[in-house]
């Protein structure tokens, strides 16, 4: 597509952020439905085990209790019959909230209480008593370590490892070696906005359901599933959602108990999360990895030996790959990987931003930088001595690569070159002063996306699809998209997202939805287009100029051409012309849209090169990031105000994972322990630096319709590691385990 | 939350009847937060928000008495306090966040309520919470927990910044009650757990305190608050150090040192002081005194590194105030 740009790749603020900022953008917990009932659930304080017996008489006395629901009194659903299965899951047997009395996770939920207020639901909830039969458990991840495996059946975004050469053997040859095992601490999303539904019941009878969920229309189809409704009966509503990370990919407990009371009390509900609660659902898996680096004495790679595991449920196997990023973006001749999962007795692990990369690619990294040290090279030199420039693993080539680039212009823009090697060797005052640098690399998709654009009277453009905003700034660049396909202006575009209502898009994730839905706006406004002067074209009283090819859309009107240059006609003129109230087009993106199939034959990744600066005081141990750059290479960037956002928000989550982010579990009762934000540390801004973002060009014509590959995970993979080399760096201490923490 | 009665009055001795279901609200910072995660229960919330005790005033003594009712932000901003206390002020600097330090009171302050993980959660044994049921803190997660003061009931840190500040101040607590005023030293306000961990102070049933009253103090600029924590703003300390050293030529004439993030009560040791009465300043002083203060230091599961970095954060902090170079609670490097 030949994207001339007016629109696209400006820094234009986010659409949606007056609304945003004046409370006008209604969240997930924000209707108010008439009657509505209050729900607080109350979880299981055990790991393993079976209900005996509830005793809710107390709470039942506290005025405003309408009903508490348990496993003995909830309505019958499809949900709780043998043969469900969960569309939404990864293979298992996916948890079914409050189906019987066994406990298979502390936090579980064991009642909601359902209250004409909040205040007496929640007093309520602190009055159910429930009395619980323990069995064994295990929550301990070396524990669990002993117990890995395989799963037989594997998600199916699972890229097996793809091992080539004899990598034992030359690693038994290989003049340098190093070895370590690395290790990731689990760690909660804690998007800002706890989870919540409202469940609206219609007149007639129909479910309006409010959730804080990154795909609405698959919130719906899990509802419809679970509750045996019709698509018509429950729609799915998400217009704003306060951050997500991943935690709501898959349908939290409170849509499902929600949409079950109203259902069966056949009032609307709201059910909304505590922060505590947030510690009772989706998690980024605890992980280990062992790696074995060879290397002959001048740098070269030789070989590459990567063993990983990652925690799941005893219920479910949700895997991530983290095994394969080395594989895949350093030219090393032998190389295999290994991966499994580790079961213990909690909530099953879920992808959380950069899933499986964020893991794997950082903790690489880590090894990386020690096998330059090993080799005595400069981390950015081992790195583009072993650079690849195809997709090593799968042998194929890649739609494109300006790694090379961005560490060019990183390193350049950080000032890299002033380094000295020597861990150590630089001090400002008291303080040892560490530059570290990695690099990144995630996965560039593309998702099937259809979208709608309609003209109407009022002479405005109305785009809508079922994407999420889920704070990315998704509305703005589909207003962009819009404008410059349309030659609209930004002002008189309306974008609808959050709606499963509206024409099919994916669940927001995996940094797909610019590429995706942006190819969807781009195609469904052509296509209006064409209808539009097709239409003037079949139209008797349209002026001469307007019925003709050299006609052209431009600034919101239509204006002619050569001798008509002069000559132009609003939109609501044309429409009137055409003797229609609206004008609509719908169409569906697809990854060969360009009649090229090039994504079966080329690998499509995003690439960073991350570069950090840390201030480390050598008796106490304190570390401050002082510096971060992060040089990016991501095909076209549709807005580089929110895109940078994109990664600032990214480098700032690494630094958590480098530095603070520690789910701490109480092996004895499975729970994480750290279950609010005064414990569960998070960046404060005193810990984050300026932070410089850059943007290489690279030109993709071949990776999405738009040569766009999405900027939302990019930035965690290589942040988290350029921390932990640059802490080396200033201590010669080599730390594999994040976070790394004071006293380390 | 459960159902509580309110009630708000306008004088001391109505607020002061003396039942131990009663909790006193003034910020609400900590105990509206309680209340919400149903560690705290009382049957009457008295509300003191109506109370005098919200100035700050000079004493005879050219000491100050800061009123409990005044907010955190403010004391730390006030001109006297800045003047005579810069101590004082960068230790509240310290803590919590803008916000909170907006709402949350000088009395409120000392009677805060430790943040370990147990006695948050009221599925948990936890002898300060629930008394005699046990304590899950140890041989649990217990990473922020005390090394000092600590028994078998009890290992919960006493969290406060502030308050370490006043202990190395010599703070005086006065306190209105049904059985009338009285004083304590801040030091001994707090109680170690010992088997009652559920008391934390010394406070009776119906007792408040009004002001904190601090003497002079002959610091000048040698002084100083260093806080150790897991990030650099809006943290419990993992180990914080309160010094004041009066210096006369060279020497100290007489120094003040309480530790906070390490002990069940901000943490004071007065032979440790005592060594550095008429010495210069040296790191084997500095050393020594260390390891006076951390003497009888136990370690659970997770928090043993309290240990091993507490004596080095004392180290800073002596030579910070020797130097007469306190630690900034702006810029965040430690010199």
């Amino acid at each position: 597509m030949n994207v001339i740009s007016t629109h696209i790749g400006q820094p234009v603020s986010r659409i949606d952020g007056v609304a945003k900022v004046t409370g006008q953008a209604k969240y997930a917990a924000e209707p108010h439905p008439p009657g509505m009932l209050y729900g607080v659930v109350v979880n299981s304080p055990i790991a393993r085990g079976r209900i005996e017996t509830i005793h809710d008489a107390e709470a039942r006395q506290i005025p405003g209790v309408i009903e508490i629901m348990t496993h003995l009194n909830r309505p019958h659903a499809a949900l709780f019959e043998k043969s469900y299965m969960d569309g939404l899951g990864v293979p298992g047997a996916p948890y079914r909230p409050l189906h019987d009395g066994e406990i298979h996770f502390n936090g579980q939920p064991v009642a909601v209480v359902f209250a004409e207020t909040f205040e007496a639901a929640r007093e309520a909830a602190m009055l159910v008593r429930v009395d619980y039969e323990r069995w064994p458990h295990n929550a301990n991840f070396e524990v669990a370590l002993h117990q890995k495996y395989m799963p037989s059946k594997t998600r199916s975004n699972y890229v097996p490892p793809k091992p080539r050469g004899d990598a034992a053997a030359a690693y038994a040859l290989s003049a340098v070696k190093t070895e370590g095992r690395y290790h990731l601490a689990p760690e909660h999303h804690n998007p800002m906005e706890m989870h919540a539904t409202t469940v609206i019941v219609e007149d007639d009878g129909t479910f309006t359901v409010w959730d804080k969920t990154q795909g609405p229309q698959a919130v719906q189809a899990y509802l419809a599933s679970a509750l045996s409704l019709s698509k018509d009966q429950v729609r799915v509503r998400n217009p704003y959602v306060g951050g997500a990370f991943g935690s709501g990919l898959r349908a939290v407990y409170n849509v499902f108990l929600a949409t079950l009371a109203a259902k069966m009390l056949k009032r609307a509900v709201r059910v909304t999360l505590t922060r505590p609660q947030m510690f009772t659902h989706a998690f980024r898996p605890e992980a280990v990895m062992d790696i074995a680096l060879g290397a002959s004495r001048d740098g070269t790679l030789q070989s590459m030996i990567v063993k990983g595991v990652t925690d799941t449920s005893r219920f479910e196997h949700n895997m991530e790959n983290i095994v394969i990023w080395g594989l895949i973006n350093y030219r090393c001749p032998n190389a295999t990987a290994d991966y499994k999962v580790a079961p213990r007795d909690t909530y099953t692990s879920s992808d959380m931003r950069a899933p499986g990369a964020a893991t794997g690619v950082n903790l690489l990294e880590m090894a990386i930088d020690e096998m330059a040290y090993a080799c005595g090279m400069d981390p950015l030199a081992f790195r583009l001595h072993n650079y690849s420039d195809i997709d090593a693993m799968h042998d194929m080539p890649l739609t494109s690569k300006a790694l090379r680039d961005a560490m060019a212009q990183g390193a350049q823009h950080f000032g890299w070159h002033d380094r000295s090697m020597i861990p150590g060797s630089m001090r400002d005052g008291r303080e040892l002063v560490g530059w570290g640098m990695a690099t990144g690399i995630w996965d560039a998709m593309f998702s099937p996306t259809s979208a709608r654009a309609r003209l109407g009277q009022d002479g405005r453009l109305h785009i809508a699809t079922a994407a999420s905003d889920i704070g990315t700034g998704t509305y703005t660049i589909l207003a962009q998209t819009a404008a410059e396909a349309f030659g609209m202006p930004l002002d008189r575009i309306d974008i609808e997202l959050g709606d499963s209502a509206l024409p099919e898009c994916p669940t927001e994730g995996g940094s797909w939805t610019a590429a995706s839905a942006g190819a969807a706006v781009w195609l469904a406004c052509h296509s209006l287009r064409t209808k539009l002067f097709a239409a003037l074209a079949r139209c008797k009283n349209a002026p001469s100029w307007a019925r003709q090819d050299s006609v052209k859309l431009e600034g919101g009107a239509l204006h002619g051409m050569n001798e008509n240059a002069q000559d132009s006609l609003s939109l609501s003129d044309a429409l009137s012309l055409t003797g229609q109230d609206v004008l609509e087009a719908e169409e569906t993106a697809k990854p060969g849209l360009r009649g090229k199939i090039s994504q079966m034959r080329k690998a499509r990744f995003t690439h960073s090169a991350v570069f950090c600066e840390v201030r480390v005081d050598p008796e106490l141990g304190t570390v401050r990031v002082t510096r971060l750059v992060n040089a990016v290479a991501a095909g076209r960037i549709m807005n580089p105000k929110t895109a940078a956002s994109q990664i600032r928000g990214a480098m700032v989550m690494a630094t958590g994972m480098a530095l603070h982010e520690d789910s701490l579990m109480d092996e004895r009762v499975g729970q994480f322990m750290n279950h609010n934000f005064a414990e569960y540390h998070i960046p404060a801004h005193a810990d984050i630096p300026d932070m410089d973002v850059l943007f290489v060009n690279e030109h993709d014509d071949e990776v999405s319709p738009l040569g766009v590959k999405g900027v939302g995970e990019i930035g965690m993979c290589g942040t988290a590691a350029a921390i932990a080399n640059a802490i080396f760096h200033a201590t010669g201490r080599r730390e594999r385990n994040l976070p790394i923490t004071l006293g380390a | 939350m459960r159902s509580f009665s309110y009630s708000r009055p306008s004088a001391l001795d109505e607020a002061c009847q003396g039942a131990e279901s009663v909790r006193f609200l003034a910020g609400g910072t900590n105990l509206i937060d309680l209340m919400k995660s149903d560690v705290e229960r009382p049957a009457h919330v008295v509300d003191i928000k109506s109370l005098p005790m919200r100035d700050i005033t000079d004493r005879p003594d050219g000491g100050l008495r800061l009123g409990a009712l005044v907010t955190n932000a403010d004391t730390a901003a006030h001109p006297l306090v800045t003047g005579r206390y810069p101590l004082l002020a960068s230790a509240i600097l310290a803590g919590a966040s803008p916000q909170i330090r907006n709402m949350a009171t000088n009395g409120g302050n000392l009677n805060q309520r430790t943040r370990c993980h147990y006695f948050y959660d009221p599925a948990m044994a936890c002898n300060k919470r629930s008394p005699g049921t046990g304590c899950a803190a140890r041989g649990g997660r217990n990473r922020i927990m005390a090394v000092l003061g600590t028994s078998d009931a009890c290992i919960a840190t006493f969290p406060s910044d502030m308050c370490i500040a006043l202990a190395a101040l010599n703070a005086t607590v006065n306190l209105h009650g049904p059985q009338g005023e009285r004083t304590v030293s801040v030091r001994d306000y707090h109680r170690l757990p010992g088997d009652t961990p559920w008391r934390d102070n010394v406070l009776q049933p119906g007792e408040i305190v009004t002001a904190i009253d601090l003497p002079p103090a002959p610091f000048g600029p040698h002084h100083t608050y260093l806080k150790i924590r897991d990030r650099q703003s809006f943290a419990f300390a993992i180990v914080s150090v309160a010094v004041g050293l009066q210096m006369e030529d060279g020497r100290i004439r007489r120094g003040s040192i309480a530790l906070g993030g390490v002990g069940t009560k901000p943490w004071c040791v007065p032979e440790a002081e005592a060594l550095l009465n008429g010495q210069p300043p040296s790191h084997s002083l500095f050393r020594d005194v260390a390891e006076r203060l951390l003497h009888g230091a136990v370690a659970d599961r997770d928090n043993a590194a309290k240990i091993r970095l507490a004596p080095r954060v004392i180290e800073r902090a002596l030579w910070q105030a020797a130097v007469g170079t306190p630690q900034s609670q702006t810029d965040k490097a430690i010199r």
